[in-house]
């Protein structure tokens, strides 16, 4: 062994070159990726494949009509559109907090920059029964509303807050690094054509955190389509209403409905699979971004 | 007039006017208080709407205390168990390059972006009654769905990548010149990875774990497909509150939820320190040439993607 490890290193002279597939310096490679690929597949792959198997004991048409029923439909409709809403509504305040955090000076900052990943840590369902009290018609902010006619909570309005919640820190995270690797050179430059501070803004530094804000938005998109825990304490869960889809698989499954809860998972995990195979080429694109303006 | 809009300009070339600062500023806090202060402030008072005797009754209950029980078993066992696959997977996608190295760093990611509900499904599929595994296990009388090893599962699934993609961007980023280093002067693997890899990579360790952990304790969706809802036996803090809050047992519900809350507090304070001692050594290990590493944020899919920008 000793002999092993001392000669290997004499045959490959080790700072400089880079490694070559066939020239692994380092122990443990073999070990490792072996049993990164067992516990994979033991606790990720080969369940989820339980997914594919049992979709695959419907017909076509079972299976077609398990995932366009009026009701799942309503449901799809609902969860993608409070998504977009909630997703859409953190790229815009995701930004601001970003920006402040980054560029500005002010007391309780670091708090406030502990405090975004809040939604993070909190466990969801406790999430789901705060914004519960303060929304309803006897707690802090539905008092407020409610005499006004607003309704915010045990309906449609409660789930896109809901989605808000938990989908808040992905903008303000990915586009914090963004902002604060950015070159003041150039926005002194932009400043020394003669730009006003807002053409600044839209010609010069938008730009260069354009893809960092559609890769948060995507991930906060992704994170609400998923999300349960939260929204069904708010939600009313009125069908065709206001029934986000995973509260549909979990209604078939309380029928024993398996074969219809598989069939409207894997619509949803074939979702899912799409956008993350676009976050990852977002993600590609912006270091190719970042790569190409430094 | 004109003048002095000049000057200003000069003076501010590169920030805003004071009033567009303090608004931007105004704005984002009054989100942050609106979205975030407020709910966590909200747990607490309703936890002790009835008073501090009442909020303490709620939390000696016997079946509070087999909930916070399981959480602790579940969360015991999910941690160290997704530690030690982080910390494999790391070393074999940060240290060598192989074939199919982005497709298995996507698949590590992949629970990321599975609904819990799919994610606690998946195990009832396998392991029900109705399942691929479940008649084996009911003729050998060993339960998996709706009893403790199936939550245990279904946690382990959606905490499994947090440790590995904390620490993959870390050790890429630390190369392997000092681990090469250490060979060259007889250290064993044990040893490298002992002496060497761990002190550089110990705060994303932490970092990963403490945010495991708190998914791991705090786990909703995919535990309440697996766990049957037995009260006082597969209910975890999370479900706990649940069943009270539909038992319109408010302050019971939220004195649950108030632990856990101070769980997430908890949990944002070591992450913050953690942070702050990352920055420290990042600053004392300055002079070094090496190129600062990044500690990924949180949960956030943070580029991780390998060879791409390795060599």
């Amino acid at each position: 062994m000793s002999a092993a490890t001392l000669s290997a290193p004499q045959r490959a002279p080790v700072p400089s070159l880079p490694r070559r597939a066939n020239g692994r310096v380092l122990p443990g490679f073999k070990l490792t990726l072996g049993y990164t690929i067992l516990y994979l597949s033991l606790i990720v792959l080969i369940p989820l494949s339980s997914l594919l198997f049992k979709t695959l004991t419907l017909t076509w048409d079972q299976f077609w009509q398990a995932v366009t029923s009026p009701r799942v439909l309503a449901s799809y409709q609902l969860t993608f559109g409070a998504s977009f809403v909630a997703a859409l509504v953190n790229v815009f305040f995701g930004l601001l907090v970003a920006w402040v955090l980054v560029r500005y000076p002010f007391p309780g900052k670091k708090l406030v920059d502990a405090l975004v990943d809040l939604p993070f840590a909190l466990p969801t369902a406790v999430a789901g029964i705060a914004l519960t009290a303060l929304l309803a018609g006897n707690g802090w902010v539905g008092q407020l509303l409610e005499p006004h006619g607003i309704k915010l909570a045990f309906n449609r309005n409660g789930i896109v807050i809901a989605l808000i919640f938990i989908s808040l820190p992905f903008v303000v995270r990915t586009v914090q690094p963004v902002l604060e690797d950015a070159e003041k050179e150039l926005e002194e430059a932009a400043t020394c054509l003669g730009a006003t501070r807002w053409q600044t803004f839209k010609y010069v530094i938008f730009p260069s955190i354009a893809p960092a804000l559609l890769t948060g938005f995507a991930m906060a998109f992704a994170r609400a389509i998923g999300e349960y825990g939260s929204v069904i304490f708010i939600a009313g869960n009125v069908p065709m209403v206001s029934e986000i889809t995973p509260l549909i698989i979990i209604g078939k499954l309380e029928q024993y409905d398996y074969a219809g809860a598989t069939a409207v998972a894997v619509v949803m995990l074939v979702i899912s699979f799409v956008l993350l195979l676009l976050i990852n080429a977002l993600q590609a694109w912006q270091r190719r971004h970042s790569g190409a303006a430094s | 007039m004109n003048g002095m809009q000049t000057v200003r300009r000069t003076r501010s070339g590169t920030t805003e006017p004071l009033w567009v600062r303090w608004t931007l500023i105004s704005v984002a806090l009054g989100f942050i208080f609106l979205f975030l202060l407020l709910p966590l402030a909200a747990v607490f008072t309703e936890a002790l709407r009835k008073g501090v005797s009442a909020y303490l009754h709620a939390l000696q209950e016997p079946d509070a205390w087999t909930a916070v029980r399981l959480t602790l078993l579940t969360a015991a066992i999910a941690v160290p168990l997704n530690l030690v696959f982080g910390v494999a997977a790391a070393w074999t996608i940060a240290k060598f390059e192989f074939r199919g190295k982005a497709f298995l760093t996507t698949l590590v990611d992949l629970p990321f972006s599975v609904s819990p509900v799919v994610a606690g499904l998946v195990y009832v599929l396998l392991f029900g009654a109705h399942g691929w595994i479940g008649p084996w296990l009911q003729a050998h009388d060993i339960k998996v769905v709706f009893a403790v090893p199936g939550i245990v599962l279904a946690t382990v699934f959606v905490t499994f990548p947090f440790i590995a993609r904390e620490l993959i961007p870390l050790m890429q980023a630390q190369g392997t010149e000092e681990e090469q280093a250490a060979m060259v002067l007889g250290a064993t693997g044990w040893q490298i990875f002992w002496h060497v890899t761990l002190p550089s990579i110990k705060w994303g360790l932490v970092y990963g774990v403490i945010l495991c952990n708190a998914r791991a304790m705090g786990e909703f969706g995919a535990v309440s497909v697996v766990s049957g809802h037995i009260r006082g036996q597969t209910n975890t803090m999370p479900l706990h509150v649940e069943i009270l809050y539909n038992e319109y047992q408010s302050v019971a519900a939220f004195a649950v939820a108030s632990l856990l809350a101070l769980l997430a507090v908890l949990t944002l304070v070591i992450k913050s320190v953690v942070e702050w001692q990352f920055e420290r050594d990042q600053k004392a290990a300055a002079h070094s040439p090496s190129e600062k590493p990044p500690l990924a944020g949180p949960f956030t899919l943070t580029p991780v993607h390998s060879g791409l920008g390795a060599s």
